[in-house]
């Protein structure tokens, strides 16, 4: 059983003569064969939580337990767990074979058992005419598929993704979350997945949780958290272009933000009357970028509803059952 | 040469012509003299730049010692080469062990009083050998370690150049090379082993070549610390032979001067392989 348990989380760090603490209590349950996301912007503690399930930060508060065990005070190693890095982190003078083969190595297994696990792996990751190849010589996405391929023959209960698809060019990052997804189908092991990117996010999670300067904003769906985002930063992160927050629309309460996603602003006769700034074409869709008195709105609408001019006044409904309302003190939702 | 201006070429051909010609002549002019027969050297003046018929009576008198027709004799050169030779290796071995040990220490692990133990290391640079040459010997002596190899090795093997070239390089291995490592189970010791020495090679092929010369080239502390011939390096016999008897048989000393040059330069060529080898191999 692989579940991972996050409670009370708390990362602190002293730097002699002051304390900052970075993680402010990340409460969360995980269950066995889950592919979890942890994403947000820069600097706001999703890789220090990842390597704290890791055993590579020591956890300054709180427990976390992987399957029954409480795994605070256990080694990396000693966690049954295996790690995808950013930069690959291939050891840079043995063969993708020996690469691939140290851990187990180090454990003992039998030589016979290693070379089974290895080809399988290489088999389920097209690995196997690299075997004997030094890292130098292999491709970006190549080398990240060894560095899975390291994770996988390890067998772990769970597995630990650091932004492996930042290192990738745009197409091969496409392809490269494909093969992540199927890996994921076939072998079912739990995962635990940090980028930056929400497309990413949105793509492979089954749950995701949302992070900003140390503190957990939202654990769900990807449905849950574009429909019901539970703050405002939740409803600008996820979702491009971002989600409209206004304080001061028609119709709106005092002390609150009301969000409105820009595909849910349908253009009409009457409704709100919007300044339109910019129109951009991106093929399929048009993003009109508008002024609501003193505040910006952002409209989507399909190519073939027309373009409206610059500098005219269009008139957009917002669809009432798509409506976010958001305390202006708190940013939480209400 | 960007410009094609013959004159420049010529000039800058002609520079690093004359630059080869000053390093390589004394080297041509012991070579040469080491051929002919103490007589010629020293009646001739100036010495005649070409090949005299003695090499083999030379070399054979330098390297196995004897009596000279002049009637001086002698001492081997043959067993004074091995003593340099063993503790030429034993310095370079010794250094390069401990440096990489001592380098790993304070790159990966986080001890009370590392910044101090650190600085300490690299204070001693600053002290010249003449500094500390006197107590040294005194400690020495009194440990009964005057005319052993363990004497005229153990004294010098500490480096603080070899440390802080270590130090150095393994600062530029990415930390996530060693959290990999953690994550596959493998100790500091096993990490150091499996990953840190492959990939050092070639700042250890560098080291090896530095501290196998400074090793060989050894006079100061040799002649303090040998009384008996049979523990005397090479670089001393050669001086030896010079303020000897009545009369200075140069070809003999010419002669164990290109012994005493032979071993080091095989090391650099044959290490030079080696560096270019681990040039190419090295990418992260």
């Amino acid at each position: 059983m692989a579940s991972i348990s996050l409670r009370n989380v708390v990362k602190r760090y002293n730097t002699g003569k002051s304390e900052l603490q970075v993680i402010h209590g990340v409460n969360a349950e995980i269950a066995d064969r889950e592919f979890i996301v942890i994403v947000g912007p820069s600097g706001c503690g999703k890789s220090t939580l990842l390597r704290m399930v890791a055993g590579l930060e020591e956890i300054s508060g709180g427990e976390i337990a992987i399957g029954d065990r409480v795994v605070n005070n256990l080694e990396p190693a000693a966690r049954d767990i295996a790690m995808v890095f950013q930069n690959y982190a291939l050891y840079p003078h043995m063969t993708v074979f020996d690469n691939m083969a140290y851990g187990l190595k180090i454990k003992k297994v039998p030589l016979a058992e290693i070379k089974q696990r290895v080809d399988k792996a290489a088999g389920i990751l097209e690995l196997g005419h690299l075997l004997e190849r030094k890292p130098r010589e292999l491709s970006g996405g190549q080398r990240q598929r060894v560095a899975m391929g390291r994770a996988i023959v390890r067998q772990p209960q769970v597995f630990l993704f650091d932004e492996p698809l930042s290192n990738l060019d745009a197409k091969l990052r496409a392809q490269t979350r494909l093969e992540i997804q199927k890996l994921h189908r076939e072998l079912g092991i739990t995962s635990l997945f940090v980028t930056h990117d929400q497309v990413e996010a949105m793509t492979l999670a089954q749950r995701m949780i949302v992070m900003n300067g140390g503190n957990m904003e939202q654990f769900g769906t990807p449905e849950e958290v574009y429909t019901r985002p539970a703050s405002t930063f939740v409803a600008s992160f996820i979702g491009s272009p971002p989600m409209n927050l206004l304080k001061q629309a028609p119709g709106g309460k005092p002390g609150a933000l009301l969000g409105i996603r820009p595909e849910h602003l349908d253009m009409a006769d009457s409704g709100w009357a919007l300044k339109v700034e910019t129109v951009e074409l991106l093929g399929a869709e048009r993003l009109v970028h508008a002024r609501l008195g003193e505040e910006s709105v952002i409209i989507r609408t399909h190519e073939d509803q027309g373009a409206p001019e610059v500098g005219s006044t269009i008139y957009a409904r917002p669809r009432e059952d798509r409506l976010h309302w958001f305390s202006a003190e708190t940013g939480k939702r209400i | 040469m960007i410009e094609k201006r013959p004159g420049l070429t010529f000039i800058a051909h002609a520079v690093l012509i004359l630059g080869v010609a000053v390093v390589a002549f004394p080297l041509y002019l012991t070579l040469i003299a080491s051929t002919q027969s103490a007589e010629q050297i020293a009646q001739a003046f100036p010495m005649s730049l070409l090949p005299g018929g003695n090499m083999l009576e030379t070399y054979r008198t330098a390297l196995f010692g004897g009596t000279t027709s002049a009637g001086s004799s002698i001492p081997a050169a043959a067993p004074m080469m091995w003593v340099s030779l063993v503790s030429a290796l034993i310095i370079t071995v010794g250094k390069i062990s401990i440096s990489l040990l001592s380098a790993f220490a304070i790159v990966y692990f986080r001890f009370p009083l590392r910044n101090l133990v650190f600085w300490m290391i690299f204070v001693t640079l600053m002290l010249p050998v003449e500094v500390r040459i006197g107590p040294t010997y005194e400690v020495v002596a009194n440990l009964g370690m005057l005319n052993s190899y363990a004497g005229l090795t153990i004294p010098l093997i500490a480096s603080a150049t070899a440390t802080f070239l270590f130090r150095q390089f393994f600062l530029t291995v990415p930390d996530e090379l060693v959290e990999a490592a953690r994550m596959d189970g493998a100790g500091p010791m096993r990490f150091f082993k499996d990953v840190l020495l492959p990939l050092s090679r070639t700042s250890i092929a560098a080291l090896f070549v530095i501290q196998f010369i400074y090793g060989w080239n050894q006079y100061l502390w040799p002649l303090l610390v040998t009384t008996q011939e049979d523990m005397y390096p090479v670089v001393m016999g050669i001086k030896r032979l010079i303020a000897g008897e009545s009369y200075t048989e140069w070809n003999v000393v010419m002669a164990t001067a290109i012994l005493a040059m032979l071993p080091p330069a095989v090391v650099v060529i044959l290490m030079q392989r080696w560096f270019v080898k681990g040039l190419v191999d090295t990418e992260k």
